[in-house]
């Protein structure tokens, strides 16, 4: 290509000597873990992993399971996507669990369906006149309270100068209040039938997949991704170079907020039901894909593709275990260890880096 | 070009004065910057450059005294509307974002963009900027073996030439460099030094901070001298060496049209 080596003076544009990205390193290990579990059901029970294993013509991939891998991930995987951007800023956000519990508690209770088989809905939260909405209604009410909880985040993270951990910490305790409160811990069912479209069948692949795109394109093409960066790589920096740094962090926060109330419709929606245990640990679940995915705790590195490709690892994990008939518990158990070996290997990545400096 | 009926100074201040609370910093200083001219700023620690210098990039609000920029008065609210009016700055403490490459830090805070009605969702100029940063480079003769590197891969050498890049980047009207090679190693530091002999040659105002009298015997037009708080000399290059600048720098001499100052 013309382009591909712009000389000047000594200096160039050459695209053949870029650094290697880190999401390859990141793909390698995705594949690696699918060959081990390969090679392990073959040992174990014959059985193949990801392939057909029935010898059926039509199809080369067991798709029954990759589409349970997938699905799996989606709901969780657009919370990850925000948390992606908070932990880009040098922050992170705990309260994300939280925050889809109490959404979807209030979310489901204005998607109610005013009569179920003739009688009045058992589990109304509110009177006939809040009940069966049209659904752009409790769509746009699950928006606003996640959008709420993540401005709260943002205005104690970058006005208020608390440290992320704790102002999330306390976000994550005081929504799950909120979500018992709401309805003081009963579920609240029966949603319309328009509400249920939205989480019915592949539909949350769809939604976590345009939401991935869109995030992509945001944090690789526009301002508001460059400055996620530049604050992550040097707060000092950015602040100097004119970024309003308080403002920007106040967006992200907010942004991982109203995604996490994305997450919540689509799960309600899914599910049929809410209830006020909803979303328990999904935030350290998305913190995991996106470190798994590469994403530098300290914040600065990775990207939106890492973080979709860690959410694939995390699934294909659960997924391999459970088709190795391993307990949940052990489930668990290892699942604790990946994250912390993922932050390890990042710390070893950076101290690397700085070696090589 | 020219704004004001003395058209040829880009810089001057009239009895620049800091205090922080009863020390006196800096104390009365009258200095002027003739366009194209480069001029070194010597003197012991704590002896006022970097207080001067932070008067005039704005970092540090004056206590009094007057600072014409460009032919008129100015009063900078911080660092930020400074390199507005065109004082670009390189400070000791590098403000590079590591993970970002050079084009991205080159135009970090300022950067170019197209659709801007999506507010901060507005779109980057990738091209535009990466064209600009190439030009950029070449004017400074600056040798970089990738610009699209992020920071953290680069050198100190290749780090300081990024942060001087700028200044020939946004051409700006004034470039301060407050000891540009204090870590650097004798490759690197000749490497800068280079691309101060290229501003030169670009009649590229500068005041630098250094301690280093080869490189300033090398590099500028004339030296003022800081001691303890107040300028005691200013002197041509051609009419002083070495042992004389270091004879004012310790007080052993003091210049005639400063000795009711000192």
């Amino acid at each position: 290509m013309a382009e591909d080596s712009q000389g000047t003076g000594g200096q160039v544009y050459d695209s053949s000597r870029r650094q290697w990205p880190n999401e390859f390193n990141v793909f390698a290990a995705l594949i690696l873990i699918i060959l081990i579990f390969e090679g392990l059901g073959a040992l174990i029970y014959g059985q193949s992993f990801l392939f057909d294993s029935k010898d059926r013509f039509d199809s080369i991939f067991n798709e029954a399971r990759l589409k349970i891998i997938i699905l799996q991930v989606s709901i969780i995987g657009i919370i990850a996507l925000g948390v992606t951007q908070v932990i880009l800023t040098g922050g992170i956000d705990l309260s994300s669990g939280s925050v889809v519990g109490a959404t979807a508690m209030i979310t489901m209770s204005f998607a109610q369906v005013s009569e179920v088989n003739g009688l009045p809905n058992p589990k109304a939260v509110f009177g006939p006149a809040f009940m069966d909405l049209p659904v752009v209604v409790p769509v746009i009410v699950g928006l606003l309270c996640g959008l709420l909880a993540g401005s709260i985040n943002g205005l104690l993270v970058a006005f208020a100068k608390i440290p992320p951990f704790i102002a999330t910490l306390g976000m994550m305790v005081s929504a799950r209040g909120v979500a018992k409160w709401w309805t003081s811990g009963r579920p609240v069912s029966f949603p319309t039938d328009e509400y249920a479209l939205i989480g019915g069948g592949m539909m949350p692949v769809f939604i976590f997949v345009a939401l991935a795109v869109l995030f992509y394109l945001v944090m690789k093409y526009t301002v508001y991704g460059k400055h996620t960066y530049a604050i992550g790589s040097n707060e000092d920096a950015a602040r100097m170079s004119g970024i309003n740094v308080a403002r920007h962090k106040m967006m992200v926060y907010a942004i991982a907020g109203m995604l996490a109330g994305v997450s919540a419709i689509v799960l309600t929606s899914k599910n049929l039901t809410a209830q006020s245990g909803m979303g328990i640990i999904y935030e350290l679940d998305a913190i995991a894909m996106a470190v798994i995915g590469g994403v530098s705790l300290s914040g600065g590195r990775g990207s939106i593709v890492g973080t979709v490709i860690g959410a694939l690892i995390f699934g294909v994990i659960i997924s391999g275990f459970t088709f190795l008939r391993l307990d949940a518990f052990y489930q668990e158990m290892v699942k604790g260890g990946i994250i912390v070996g993922a932050v390890i290997l990042d710390q070893w990545r950076q101290q690397r880096a700085a070696m090589k400096a | 070009m020219e704004t004001s009926g003395d058209g040829d100074t880009i810089l001057e201040t009239h009895n620049l004065t800091k205090h922080y609370g009863g020390l006196h910093a800096l104390e009365g200083a009258n200095f002027a910057l003739t366009r194209g001219e480069h001029v070194a700023i010597m003197g012991d620690n704590g002896a006022g450059k970097s207080t001067f210098v932070r008067q005039i990039t704005g970092v540090e609000q004056r206590t009094k005294g007057d600072i014409i920029f460009n032919g008129e008065p100015v009063q900078f609210a911080g660092p930020i509307a400074a390199r507005e009016a065109g004082i670009e700055t390189v400070f000791q403490t590098l403000a590079l974002a590591d993970d970002l490459d050079v084009p991205d830090n080159l135009f970090l805070g300022r950067e170019m963009t197209k659709a801007d009605w999506l507010g901060p969702f507005r779109l980057l100029d990738y091209k535009g900027m990466r064209d600009a940063t190439l030009a950029g480079l070449q004017k400074t003769a600056v040798k970089i073996p990738n610009i699209r590197n992020t920071i953290r891969n680069m050198s100190g050498g290749q780090r300081q030439c990024v942060a001087i890049a700028r200044t020939a980047t946004f051409a700006s009207k004034l470039t301060i460099m407050d000891e540009p090679t204090a870590a650097l190693g004798v490759q690197e530091t000749e490497q800068v030094e280079n691309i101060i002999r290229g501003l030169k040659e670009q009649g590229e105002s500068l005041i630098l901070v250094s301690h280093n009298m080869r490189q300033v015997m090398e590099l500028v037009d004339r030296i003022v001298v800081f001691r303890r708080g107040k300028i005691v000399a200013n002197l041509r290059k051609d009419e002083t060496d070495g042992q004389d600048v270091v004879a004012y720098i310790t007080g052993a001499k003091t210049g005639a049209e400063y000795q009711d100052a000192a």
